[in-house]
C-alpha cells in the first residue's frame, strides 16, 4: 500500500511538472513584425523560422501574431504597441531599421520582452526588456567558401580557368559590416583550400533589386570571374550564373530548382532555434540574453543540400571536416595568426578597433583582434568585421 | 441623335448616354451600392484565397468584422486611424489646387519626401546645438522650402516651355528618392543607409489628449483654409478659370503662367507641411520609403472627392479605413501581405467604376422605342 501511495505521489509530481511546463509555454504569445512578406526571401526565412519553432514547441495558432509590411518608421512603434495590446508577451522585429522605433515601444511596455534581429543597440541602451540577436553567419559563409574553393581547384586542374589565377565575383548589397564580414569569410573559406584565389566585389546599393543584382553578376562574369556568390535577396545573381553557366554559391536558401547546372550550395541563418529560445526563456520567467549569437553548433547557421551536379567531387566530406573543426574551435574563420592568410596592405592584421557600440559619430571603440583571431560577433551579436583585406578588390563602394 | 439612329439599319443592343443632370441623392445611393457590392466581391475573393475561410466558412463574419476592428478595435487603433487619415488628407489637400487647374501633378510623393528630407536635414545638422523650439521652426521652414522648390521646378518648365507636367512631376519623384539615398550615404558612414530615429526635433504633443491630436488638428485647420482659399479667394477663382479653359482665362486678363507657377508653389508648400508632419511629428528620420506611396493614393482621394477639400475628409477616411481593415485581415487570418492590396484594389475598382454610372447611363435598344432610358 505504501509503495502504491509513493508511486502515486511520484506520478502526480511528474504530471504536475509536465503540466506546469507546458502550461507556461501556453502563456506565451509571440508577436512578429516583418518588414515585407513571403515574397521577400529575407522575410520568408523568418516566417519559416517562426513556424518551425511553433511546431517544435506545440504553440497554437492564436499564440502567434504576424504583422507584415511594417516600414522602418513610427509605424513600427505603433505596430509593436498594438501587439502589446493584443496580449503579446514577446515582440520580435526583423529589420535593422526597426530598432530605434522598437526601442520606443520597449520603453513604454516594461513588462513585454522585445527582441530585435540584426540590431546593435541592446547592449548600450541598458533596457531589461530589449534584446538583440544575430547568428554567426560568417561560419556558414566560410563553409560555403570552402565549397567554392574546391570547385575552383577542380576548374584549375581541368584547365578551365578563365584567367591565370582563380577569380571569384561577389555581388554585395551595401558597403556595410554585415556584408563585408560575409564576403570576407566567404573569401577566406575559398582561400583555405585554394591559396591563390582572388575576388572582385560589386555593390548594388539595395537589399533587393533583381535587375541590379543580375547586371552586377553579368558584369563580374564578363570580367573573367570563374565563380559568383552574393549577399542580396533576389534571384538576380543566381539566374545570371545559370544563363552564363558559371558556378554559383547562393545565400538565404537553395536555388537548385531554377539553377540546376550551376548552384553549388547555399548558407543561411535558421531563426527557429532563436524563436524556441526566447519562448522557452519567457515561459520559464528567465532573462533573454542581451545579445544572442546563434552558431553553426546550435544549428542557427546551416548549409542547404549540396548540388552534386555542380559541386566538386568530395565537397560533402570536406565540408563535414571543416565544420567539425569550426565547432571544435580548432579552425578560426578570421584567423590572424596563420602567416599570409589575412593581410592588409601586405602586413599581418595584429590590431583592429571595431565600432561595436553604436554612437552618432560611429567611432571605433573595441579592440577585436586577440589570441590570433578577429573576435567577430562576440562583443555584440551583429557583425562588426569591416576590414578591407588583401586579395579582395572592391569595384565600387559607398552606398 | 436618337431619331437619326432609328432610321439606320443596325442599332447596337445598348449605347451610352451622358446624363444631363446628376441627382445627388441617386449619386450617393450608387456610391454606397458600389461599396457594398465591392465588399461582397471581396468576401467571395477571400473565400478563394484564404485557406482558413474556405475550411471554415462561418468565419466570414470575422472577415468583415476585421474592417471595424482594424480602425476602431481599440483606442490606440482609433487614434492611429485618425493619424493615418490626417497625413493622407494633408497630401491630398496638396495635390488639389493643381488638379482644379487641370495641372496633373503626380509629384506629391516626391514633394512630400523632399519636405521630410528638408526638416530632417535641419534636425541632423543643428539638433542639440540650438534650442528645440528654434530647431522645430527651422525644420518647418526647411520643409516648406524643399517642398515648394520641388513643386516649382516642373511648374516653371510647364509655364515657360509647356513641358508635359505629368511626366515631369513623375520623374521628380524618382529624383527625390535618389537625393534621399544620397544623403543617407553621407550621413551614415557605417554604410547601412539607415539613419534611425534622431534625438532632437520632435514636434511635442499637446498637453492634453493623444500624441497624434496635434497633427490631426493641424490638418483640419489646413482643410478649412484650403476650402476657403479655393472657394472664396480671387486666386482660387483664377485657378478654376484656368482649369475650365486657358483661353478664357487669357481673354479675361488672367496671367496663366503666373497662376500655374503660384498654384504649384501652393501645392509644394502643402506637401512640405505633410513632410514636416511625417519628419518632425512622426518618424524623426527619413528613408526613401518615408511617404510610402501616399503621394499617389492622395490623387485618388482628391479625385473621388471631386477636388473638394471638405469631401476629402470622407474619402481619405474611407481609404485609411480600408487600409487598416485589410491589414487587420492579413494579421488575423495570417495571410500574405499582398492580400490587403487585393482587397483595397477591388473596392477602389468598384468605387471608381461607379462614377461612370453616375455620369453616364446605359440606353438599351428596345427601350428606345418607349423613349425612356433604362439605367443600371
Amino acid at each position: 500500500m505504501k509503495k502504491f501511495v509513493a508511486l502515486l505521489l511520484v506520478l502526480t509530481l511528474c504530471l504536475s511538472v509536465c503540466f506546469t511546463a507546458s502550461a507556461d509555454v501556453a502563456d506565451v504569445k509571440l508577436g512578429v513584425i516583418l518588414l515585407h512578406d513571403e515574397n521577400s526571401t529575407y522575410d520568408l526565412n523568418f516566417i519559416n523560422g517562426v513556424n518551425d519553432a511553433a511546431a517544435a514547441l506545440g504553440l497554437s495558432e492564436d499564440q502567434i501574431i504576424m504583422k507584415r509590411n511594417i516600414p522602418e518608421s513610427q509605424e513600427c512603434t505603433d505596430a509593436a504597441l498594438d501587439l502589446a495590446d493584443e496580449g503579446c508577451t514577446i515582440i520580435f522585429a526583423n529589420s535593422f531599421g526597426h530598432e530605434t522605433y522598437l526601442l520606443d515601444a520597449a520603453k513604454q511596455c516594461p513588462d513585454v520582452q522585445f527582441c530585435h534581429a540584426t540590431g546593435t543597440r541592446a547592449h548600450t541602451e541598458g533596457l531589461d526588456n530589449f534584446h538583440n540577436a544575430f547568428a554567426a553567419i560568417y561560419e556558414g559563409r566560410y563553409l560555403a567558401g570552402v565549397a567554392a574553393g574546391l570547385k575552383l581547384n577542380e576548374l584549375k586542374e581541368a584547365g578551365k580557368l578563365k584567367g591565370e589565377k582563380p577569380l571569384m565575383g561577389y555581388v554585395g548589397a551595401f558597403t556595410y559590416a554585415e556584408v563585408i564580414s560575409g564576403y570576407t569569410s566567404f573569401y577566406l573559406g575559398a582561400k583555405s583550400v585554394c591559396p591563390d584565389v582572388e575576388m572582385k566585389v560589386q555593390f548594388t546599393g539595395s537589399w533587393y533589386d533583381y535587375n541590379e543584382e543580375k547586371n552586377a553578376a553579368t558584369a563580374l562574369i564578363a570580367a573573367n570571374c570563374d565563380l559568383i556568390s552574393q549577399h542580396a535577396d533576389s534571384m538576380g545573381a543566381p539566374s545570371a550564373c545559370e544563363d552564363a553557366n558559371v558556378p554559383n554559391v547562393s545565400y538565404n536558401g537553395s536555388t537548385v530548382e531554377s539553377c540546376p547546372n550551376t548552384f553549388i550550395v547555399a548558407s543561411r541563418i535558421d531563426w527557429a532555434p532563436y524563436f524556441q529560445y526566447i519562448v522557452n526563456q519567457a515561459a520559464a520567467g528567465e532573462a533573454i540574453d542581451v545579445d544572442w549569437t546563434g552558431t553553426i553548433d546550435t544549428n542557427s547557421v546551416v548549409l542547404t543540400a549540396i548540388n552534386e551536379q555542380a559541386a566538386a567531387a568530395g565537397t560533402a566530406a570536406k565540408l563535414e571536416e571543416v565544420k567539425a573543426a569550426l565547432v571544435a574551435g580548432t579552425t578560426k574563420v578570421f584567423d590572424t595568426a596563420t602567416e599570409g592568410f589575412i593581410t592588409v596592405g601586405g602586413e599581418a592584421l595584429t590590431t583592429y578597433m571595431a565600432d561595436v557600440d553604436t554612437d552618432d559619430a560611429f567611432t571605433p571603440d573595441t579592440e577585436a583582434v586577440a589570441d590570433g583571431y578577429f573576435h567577430e560577433s562576440e562583443y555584440r551579436s551583429a557583425p562588426y568585421f569591416d576590414v578591407r583585406i588583401d586579395g579582395i578588390e572592391l569595384l565600387n563602394q559607398m552606398y | 441623335m436618337s431619331e437619326q439612329k432609328k432610321t439606320s439599319v443596325h442599332e447596337p443592343l445598348f449605347h451610352l448616354a451622358k446624363r444631363s443632370s446628376v441627382n445627388p441623392v441617386r449619386a450617393t445611393l450608387i456610391r454606397v451600392a458600389a461599396i457594398v457590392l465591392g465588399m461582397v466581391v471581396c468576401g467571395l475573393v477571400a473565400f478563394v484565397l484564404i485557406e482558413k475561410l474556405n475550411q471554415n466558412p462561418g468565419k466570414i463574419g470575422d472577415f468583415y468584422n476585421c474592417f471595424i476592428k482594424g480602425s476602431f478595435g481599440t483606442e490606440r487603433k482609433l487614434w492611429k486611424f485618425l493619424k493615418n487619415m490626417a497625413v493622407l488628407q494633408c497630401i491630398s489637400l496638396a495635390v488639389t489646387p493643381a488638379f482644379r487647374m487641370r495641372f496633373w501633378n503626380i509629384g506629391a510623393e516626391g514633394q512630400t519626401l523632399m519636405g521630410v528630407l528638408g526638416s530632417i536635414t535641419v534636425a541632423f545638422y543643428l539638433g542639440g546645438k540650438i534650442p528645440e523650439w528654434q530647431l522645430l521652426i527651422l525644420m518647418f521652414i526647411a520643409a516648406l522650402i524643399y517642398g515648394a522648390v520641388w513643386g516649382l521646378i516642373p511648374a516653371l518648365f510647364k509655364a515657360k516651355w509647356n513641358t508635359n507636367e505629368t511626366l515631369f512631376t513623375l520623374m521628380m519623384n524618382y529624383v527625390a528618392t535618389y537625393v534621399v539615398s544620397y544623403f543617407l550615404v553621407i550621413w551614415v558612414p557605417s554604410g547601412s543607409s539607415t539613419l534611425g530615429k534622431l534625438k532632437f526635433g520632435k514636434l511635442p504633443p499637446l498637453p492634453f489628449g493623444n500624441q497624434y491630436l496635434l497633427i490631426i488638428l493641424i490638418v483640419l485647420a489646413l482643410t478649412a483654409l484650403l476650402f476657403v482659399y479655393l472657394k472664396y479667394s480671387k486666386q482660387g477663382y483664377e485657378i478654376s478659370v484656368v482649369g475650365e479653359s486657358v483661353r478664357t482665362a487669357q481673354y479675361s486678363g488672367i496671367n496663366v503662367q503666373k497662376v500655374i507657377i503660384r498654384t504649384m508653389v501652393v501645392s509644394g508648400l502643402l506637401c512640405g507641411v505633410a513632410g514636416y508632419l511625417i519628419g518632425a511629428g512622426l518618424d524623426q528620420s527619413v528613408t526613401t520609403e518615408s511617404v510610402g506611396g501616399q503621394g499617389f493614393t492622395a490623387i485618388i482621394v482628391s479625385w473621388l472627392a471631386n477636388f473638394n477639400p471638405l469631401m476629402m475628409i470622407v474619402t481619405s477616411g474611407l481609404i485609411s479605413f480600408l487600409n487598416s481593415g485589410a491589414a487587420q485581415i492579413s494579421q488575423d487570418f495570417n495571410v500574405s501581405g499582398a492580400l490587403p492590396d487585393v482587397i483595397v484594389g477591388i473596392i477602389l475598382f468598384f468605387i471608381i467604376g461607379c462614377e461612370f454610372f453616375i455620369n453616364y447611363k446605359i440606353v438599351f435598344r428596345k427601350s428606345e422605342a418607349a423613349g425612356k432610358g433604362v439605367t443600371k
